[in-house]
């Protein structure tokens, strides 16, 4: 028995294995056990561009205040892959623990002091307990799940109910892996002595109501719910599950079994320049439609989306962000492509893009996205991230929407009827927002010709300098009317001197860091940004405080420059910028840290 | 030959010739462009399209400058180069209604935009789409494109030392439904051809041999109008019936290919001196190749799949327009809703 203090609830375990070999469902056995006793779960992927056979990781971490980004530190490793043992060894926090094959040597460099090893020889349990050969590589993951149930006094019924809720659809599997988790249960009990300080106990108030879901599922079914009839893709990762989680959808929600119809049209397009193509196209003949992908995908989607922008076609575009530039990482996180995807395009191109932080903004940035398209007639962006995308995250469910859906200004044969003319690029209303017809209205008036080249407000060709700079000017008026329609920033206030500003999946090392820092007697204001063009507010928000940290996951400090750009030069100076571009989610130490160390020694400067 | 026009000069929409023209050409004078424009025109009004149903599409080239000079009423979609094909696709899947014609040029087709063109063949999505083809890039001052000849001569004397890319015999090979050839200058082979392509179910390309009069109209080049009008091999002549008309005309049985086309339409192609089976797809590749070792153009209807399933059939896309389904079609219910996220749970 550990002496010392217990520690419940409130640590990370990380489960080291090699990527193909099925530790995805005890990873998800594990996670979903832990969520039902009532414990907040994040837990994060860290897996490898690869199929089969190189390293991969999944952390789950359990936190009593409901933490949701990495905690940047492991407390129990289950090292199963040979090839990272050392590294393994080496990850574990000092006074953590380790679970691992037997057979791995323990010496040298991966004998360590200040931590617990509990060899299990799960292999040899493996051949000896799981009778089919194919099985076992697969069913040692289970086994590893028991040995944690033993090890932290996870209740049984918990990881029993998150198994056969696992196997649901395979009925015949939930008794094997219910076996091979009993393995390492009694493998634990009879072999290991608990020398660890780390405990697992049923809480209550926090989990009660929750989902546990992934953002690009939650994107899906914004998509769904916000009426969206098509969808042209090129798989990438990490967007690829958005467009399969939607076609999924469709299957099971907008078939017609009688007629085999399905409410949706579906193209896996042959590359992103095609994808856009057919957004725009469709968007252009009055369908809502979407694409997905991420960073090479979108650079090859910039001519379109130019021609979206001043040809004013609706349209939807995820852009789940990875690891780049080029290639990059594509399995690891970034918000690389904020600056790019803002202006995406040459010429004076600028869109619309949201920046949605949880999984529940993944649905409803993703639903409101489709309304802004049709709205302001032109490409939205809707900038997710993998670390969002692609892991499963704590949230409450998602909302019925509360409203139909805003097709924007299109003028019907009905309308066209009362009026003598109308320009399709014409700005009756002030907004920057003209009118527009879609192919099939049955009227002699609706006709006009949409193009990428210089046009006036009847749609007519011109190369008149006059009329191209009035119309780049309305297309900024445009812009400027988005300000206050695209989502608001979400702003926690009260007065203090310095601010954080941050956007997306870095809003949860945010929350953490800001408890950290009011622990150590610093207390911060927040704004997230929700969306671009920035709102008002956050020229606002900025004059209001001294110093603004602008926190974001990439080298350079993208919106920290479209910031700078953005605000009255008065105001830039206040900024800060603080970057985290590794490639792994961001934590709460890389904000809490730089942060107090420069407050500090301002303090100590001003003193 | 029935064409669908009454005397008054209304056709089977009850429109005037006037409304299936559009704003004034601004390309070259003699350019093959105006010209097929000018055939189009004819071939919608005798077909009878009804303007707001009519989509045009185009990429970007003087070729695919010329959706403005025809049906001004029409919806058009002038979009960037060498991917009109998925634009069109988006347009037809958001409205199953639209008469999707897209207008590209050898450049914008056989060069950048090469790979949009196979996979809009390959999907066999319901439009017709017109190359005009004139072996260079005219809007950028006469540079060979990929469909020019081994060995025709650009007007400065540069030899075309590539093989050509022919864009019949591709879309034959990558299993298109509708492949024809004409020529600009050949109204009585286009016009019926044109129409025929309209009533076919499917992608129906139709490579139409444009010479570009400012550039590659010269003697050396193997696209210019002389060129052509001695090396033409006609297949056939063929007429259109429009509908499921009677066909009045006589025809010398044994001579006479009648294909019915997805509408109830039929194309009655005439043999001339040697017979042609249209519906025969190596043999159309065939011709095609032999036409070419023998520095010929071979012109008609060279391949027609008259029962093929389009895109929207294939993928099951309703009959309704996408574009005019509402929160009741496609939001999901409220108790479904509430079953699926108790699954999250
Ligand atoms: C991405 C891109 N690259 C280059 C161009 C320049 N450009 C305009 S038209 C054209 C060639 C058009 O040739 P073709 O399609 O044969 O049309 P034509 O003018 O001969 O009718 C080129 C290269 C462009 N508009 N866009
Ligand atoms: S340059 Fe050639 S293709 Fe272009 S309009 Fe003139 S003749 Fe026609
Ligand atoms: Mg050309």
């Amino acid at each position: 028995m550990a002496t010392g203090e217990k520690i419940v609830n409130d640590l990370t375990i990380r489960a080291a294995t090699v990527n193909g070999s099925g530790s995805q469902s005890s990873n998800l056995v594990l996670t979903h056990a832990l969520f039902r006793l009532g414990i907040p779960v994040a837990p994060k992927n860290v897996f490898p561009s690869n199929i089969e056979g190189l390293p991969t990781w999944y952390d789950v971490r359990l936190s009593p205040q409901g933490y949701k980004c990495r905690s940047g530190a492991i407390d129990i490793v289950v090292a199963l892959n040979a090839a990272t043992w050392h590294d393994d060894v080496a990850s574990v926090r000092p006074g953590g623990a380790i679970v691992h094959e037997a057979v791995y040597p323990v010496s040298g460099a991966t004998l360590r002091t200040d931590i617990t090893y509990y060899a299990v020889p799960f292999g040899e349990l493996a051949k000896k307990h799981v009778a089919q050969g194919s099985l076992r590589k697969y069913l040692v993951n289970m086994i590893y799940v028991g040995v944690l149930v033993e090890l932290l006094g996870i209740p049984s019924e918990a990881v029993e109910a998150a198994v056969r809720e696992q196997f649901r659809r395979k009925p015949s599997a939930v008794e094997t892996n219910l076996a091979a988790v009993r393995v390492g249960v009694e493998y634990a009990q009879t072999h290991l002595e608990k020398r660890d300080p780390y405990y697992v106990e049923p809480m209550t108030g926090h989990t009660e109501g929750s989902i546990l879901l992934d953002g690009n599922r939650a994107a899906a079914l914004g998509c769904v719910m916000a009426g969206c009839t098509v969808l042209a893709w090129y798989p990438i990762t990490p967007s690829t599950s958005l467009c399969e989680s939607f076609i999924s959808y469709c299957d099971r929600f907008r078939a017609d079994p009688a007629t085999g119809e399905r409410k949706a049209a579906i193209v896996q397009a042959e590359d992103e320049l095609a994808a856009i193509g057919m957004v725009l196209g469709a968007g252009w003949a009055g369908a809502r439609a979407m694409t997905a992908t991420s960073g090479p995908g979108l650079s090859l989607m910039a001519e379109y989306a130019g021609f979206g922008y001043y040809a004013e076609l609706p349209g939807v575009i995820f852009d789940v962000q990875r690891a780049g530039p080029s290639t990059g990482l594509p399995t690891r996180t970034l918000q690389g492509d904020v600056a790019f995807a803002y202006t995406l395009s040459h010429g004076d191109t600028k869109h619309i893009v949201l920046l949605p932080a949880t999984v529940e903004e993944a649905y409803e940035l993703g639903m409101d996205a489709f309304d802004l398209a049709e709205r302001f007639q032109t490409p939205v962006f809707v900038l997710s991230d993998l670390d969002l995308g692609m892991n499963v995250w704590m949230a409450q469910p998602l909302a019925y929407p509360d409203r139909p859906f805003d097709r924007g200004k299109v003028l019907t044969a009905a309308d066209l009827e009362r009026v003598e003319s109308w320009g399709r690029y014409a700005d009756p209303d002030g907004d920057g927002i003209p009118y527009r017809t879609l192919p099939g209205t049955p009227s002699a008036k609706a006709g006009y010709f949409t193009r990428g080249s210089g046009h006036d407000e009847f749609a007519r060709y011109s190369e008149s300098a006059e009329v191209f700079a009035r119309n780049l000017d309305r297309l900024a008026r445009k812009h400027e009317t988005a300000r206050l329609a695209v989502p608001q920033p979400s702003i926690e206030e009260s007065g203090h001197a310095t601010a954080i500003l941050a956007y997306g999946t870095t809003h949860h090392a945010v929350v953490e860091a800001r408890d950290r820092m009011r622990a150590a007697g610093l207390e911060v204001d927040y704004l997230r940004v929700r969306a671009l063009p920035f709102s008002p507010e956050v020229a606002a928000f900025v004059a209001r405080h001294e110093r603004v940290y602008v926190v974001e996951q990439n080298r350079d400090g993208q919106l920290y420059g479209l910031l700078r750009t953005d605000l009255p030069a008065a105001d830039v100076a206040r900024l800060q910028s603080i970057r985290h571009y590794n490639g792994v989610p961001i934590d709460a130490a890389v904000i809490a840290e730089p942060l107090l160390e420069a407050e500090r020694s301002l303090a100590t400067s001003l003193a | 030959m029935s064409t669908g026009v009454s005397k008054i000069n209304l056709n089977v929409t009850g429109l005037t010739r006037e409304v299936y023209k559009g704003s004034a050409t601004t390309l070259c004078a003699g350019c093959g462009h105006n010209s097929i424009t000018n055939h189009l025109i004819k071939a919608l009004y005798e077909y009878g399209v009804e303007p707001h149903r009519l989509a045009k599409m185009s990429g970007i080239g003087c070729s695919s400058k010329t959706p403005a000079y025809f049906v001004d009423q029409a919806h058009g979609f002038n979009g960037v180069h060498g991917r009109m094909p998925s634009a069109a696709t988006g347009a037809k899947l958001a409205n199953r209604d639209l008469l999707v014609l897209g207008i590209s040029g050898d450049g914008d087709t056989a060069s950048i935009g090469l790979g949009q063109y196979c996979h809009l063949i390959r999907r066999n999505l319901d439009m017709t789409y017109i190359v005009e083809d004139n072996g260079c890039y005219g809007l950028t001052k006469g540079q060979f494109s990929a469909t020019a000849d081994l060995g025709s001569v650009l007007k400065n004397g540069k030899v075309n030392e590539f093989e050509t890319i022919d864009v019949c015999g591709l879309a034959i090979e990558l299993g298109a439904t509708f492949v024809a050839r004409s020529f600009s200058g050949d109204g009585k082979q286009l016009v019926p051809l044109l129409q025929a392509a309209f009533a076919h179910r499917g992608t129906a390309v139709l490579d139409v041999i444009s010479p570009c009069v400012t550039f590659n109209d010269h003697e050396g080049s193997t696209k210019s109008y002389a060129y052509i009008k001695e090396h033409d091999y006609v297949l056939h002549s063929a007429d259109f019936i429009l509908g499921r008309g009677e066909i009045e005309v006589e025809y010398e049985p044994g001579n006479v290919q009648d294909i019915e086309l997805a509408d109830g339409s039929h194309v009655m192609l005439r043999k001339l001196d040697r017979a042609y089976d249209a519906t025969d797809r190596i043999g159309a590749l065939r011709v095609v190749h032999e036409a070419r070792g023998r520095g010929e153009l071979v012109t008609g209807l060279l391949y027609v799949n008259p029962a093929s399933e389009d895109l929207c059939e294939r993928e099951r896309v309703p009959r309704q327009p996408l574009k005019d389904l509402g929160e009741a079609d496609l939001r999901i219910g409220r108790a479904e809703w509430a079953k699926l996220m108790e699954s999250f749970a």
